[in-house]
């Protein structure tokens, strides 16, 4: 691979890796949410993600070129291999968490995937014209959640300023450009993340006063995620979803 | 409200020869019609249960979904999951025509007045259960369900017909996975054998007790809520599924399973009913996990809905003052 299609895998995995480990989050709700309807409303998004993931992935190893698959890439790498953004990683919490995590995500994919399907990269294009659909559709989702819980009990309010209060410290990550990533920019196929956070910060803050509640500034805090440095929670993560693959390798699943 | 008693029996008995008229023409009874109490209590305990069954089974195939060894596997589990979620609320749905709410069901469940299926206090403890649940499990339902597409209710009926199509679905991929890992190495080979070793008597079990033990069998057949018995049944499924062992290259999980010329059928060994009555009676492996995990997902939520219904709450005098 050449520098610019090095960028690129690294990209697409980055991309792969931010989406199976919100799926990955997401499903875990399954059978445990609070409405019947949540656990498939839930799974749903989980597998909306999950197969944004395995077209990135897809891609990634085609063009890497070395015959690896998709199930290669996201069982045979380890956690500091592993470049998700840590937002997506965090564990689920309660569904205050959840939600809140949700609905930033989804204010951000929205802004995000609109300007990558305008990428250069045809692939990369039509996978986030296809993925644009499903984060409008999640945020129609999230949004009523957000302000059923703000505007519910102190209780589900409360939650929510906790939630607020944990995520406060990851959202900069989202906004951040790895050189890699700029150089890919000024080509025309990925996105300047940075341009999106003034918009992002508009939208949420806009919304969040509908309920009386104050969006922290958005400062770059925790972060590592595209370096491989991640929470303690991921190495737990992958323990779980590559454990059959690990444990007998050059299986057929 | 002026009838005197007389009037009141035999309008009673008129209704009461309608309604079995009706049965007896195969016309389906609908949930504005008049039926019999004993009916709607019989019906709204199979199709709770039912519900139930597709709900709480959510929980050994979701066991598996963080674990799944391939994107494409994990993809068409979340899926199933999925669907067999979906079923509960659509058979909650139909159940709701007969009177009775959802939480009353639910609270039915987790008092343990209402069943489940109990091949779901079975645990799925490797990958290839996830296969021999969706072949053999969903196989067992759907010999059930087809006959079940004939049954008098209306609403049971329909239900029984759109969530077929899905049910054959999940048995073709818990097959496929089967298949895969039958014909894989000798560890996964191992571990196919070993599921279908301890799947197949309790799917058996699904199809519940003899003709001749059956509690409810008798008034359910007459009334067609129930199209065909017990044994039946279960001997339709062992005949379809002999023959997907053998192609499978896998032992008979029976010694006895045997081809009967005579029969036309599989003569099979005898159940072991004294395993069937302690797990229906609530001492299977999982009876005591699965209500738990059921019980704690629905007090964790509890503070979500109840802030559904404060917000809701909260809205309506704006609502009214809007109108105003
Ligand atoms: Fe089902
Ligand atoms: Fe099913």
């Amino acid at each position: 691979m050449n520098e610019q299609q090095t960028n690129l895998y690294r990209f697409l995995i980055a991309l792969a890796d931010d989406s199976i480990v919100l799926s990955h989050r997401l499903s875990e709700w399954c059978s445990n949410a609070p409405y019947l309807e949540e656990d498939l409303a839930l799974s749903n998004v989980a597998l909306d993600y999950l197969g944004r993931a395995r077209m990135f992935y897809q891609y990634a190893a085609e063009v890497e070129g070395k015959g690896r698959t998709e199930d290669d890439l996201a069982y045979h790498r380890n956690e500091r291999e592993y470049t998700n953004l840590l937002i997506h990683e965090l564990p689920i919490n309660d569904f205050a968490f959840t939600m809140l995590r949700q609905f930033y995500l989804d204010v951000f994919y929205v802004k995000y995937l609109q300007k990558l399907s305008l990428s250069q990269d045809k692939m990369i294009a039509a996978i986030a014209q296809k993925a644009i659909k499903e984060s409008r559709y999640h945020l129609k989702r999230s949004e009523p959640w957000i302000i059923q819980l703000a505007q519910g009990t102190e209780e589900s309010l409360n939650r929510i300023l906790v939630a607020k209060e944990e995520l406060n410290d990851f959202i900069g990550e989202l906004f951040d450009m790895s050189e890699w990533e700029k150089s890919l920019a000024e080509n025309g196929i990925s996105v300047d993340r940075e341009s999106i956070k003034a918009e992002w910060q508009a939208y949420v803050q806009g919304f969040f006063a509908q309920s009386d509640i104050e969006l922290d500034s958005v400062e770059l805090r925790v972060h590592g995620g595209r370096e491989g440095i991640h929470t303690e929670h991921l190495g737990h993560m992958l323990s779980e979803m590559q454990y059959l693959q690990r444990a007998y390798p050059g299986n057929e699943w | 409200m002026t009838q005197t008693h007389d009037n009141s029996t035999d309008n009673l008995e008129q209704k009461l020869a309608e309604f079995e008229q009706k049965i007896a023409d195969e016309q389906k009874i609908e949930p504005s019609d008049w039926m019999p109490e004993a009916y709607r209590k019989n019906l709204i305990r199979q199709m709770s249960q039912h519900a139930h069954s597709e709900v709480i089974g959510m929980q050994p195939e979701g066991n598996w979904i963080t674990r799944s060894p391939s994107l494409r596997r994990k993809a068409i589990l979340l899926a199933k999951v999925q669907d067999e979620g979906g079923h509960g609320l659509y058979l909650y749905s139909a159940t709701e025509t007969l009177g009775i709410t959802r939480s009353e069901m639910i609270e039915a469940l987790q008092t343990r007045q209402a069943k489940y299926a109990s091949i779901f206090n079975y645990p799925t403890l490797s990958w290839a259960d996830i296969g021999a649940v969706g072949w053999l499990v969903d196989g067992a339902a759907i010999v059930n369900q087809i006959s079940l597409q004939r049954t008098s209710y209306g609403p049971y009926s329909r239900a029984m017909i759109r969530i077929c199509k899905e049910e054959s679905f999940h048995q073709r991929q818990g097959y496929e996975l089967m298949y895969e890992m039958a014909k894989g190495s000798a560890e996964q080979k191992q571990m196919a054998q070993d599921a279908l070793n301890r799947f197949w008597w309790p799917s058996l079990m699904m199809f519940g007790p003899h003709d001749t033990d059956s509690a409810h069998s008798a008034q359910s057949m007459k009334w067609k809520i129930k199209r065909e018995t017990n044994d039946d049944l279960r001997q339709k499924f062992i005949d379809q599924t002999v023959p997907q062992i053998e192609v499978l290259g896998l032992e008979m999980p029976d010694p006895e399973l045997k081809w009967n010329e005579e029969r036309g059928h599989y003569d099979s060994g005898e159940i072991d009913w004294e395993e069937f009555k302690q797990v229906i009676n609530g001492n299977g492996p999982c009876n005591h996990q699965r209500l738990k995990h059921h019980i704690k997902a629905h007090e964790d939520g509890e503070w979500v809905r109840e802030a559904v219904r404060a917000y809701r709450a909260k809205q309506k005098p704006q609502a009214d003052n809007q109108v105003a």
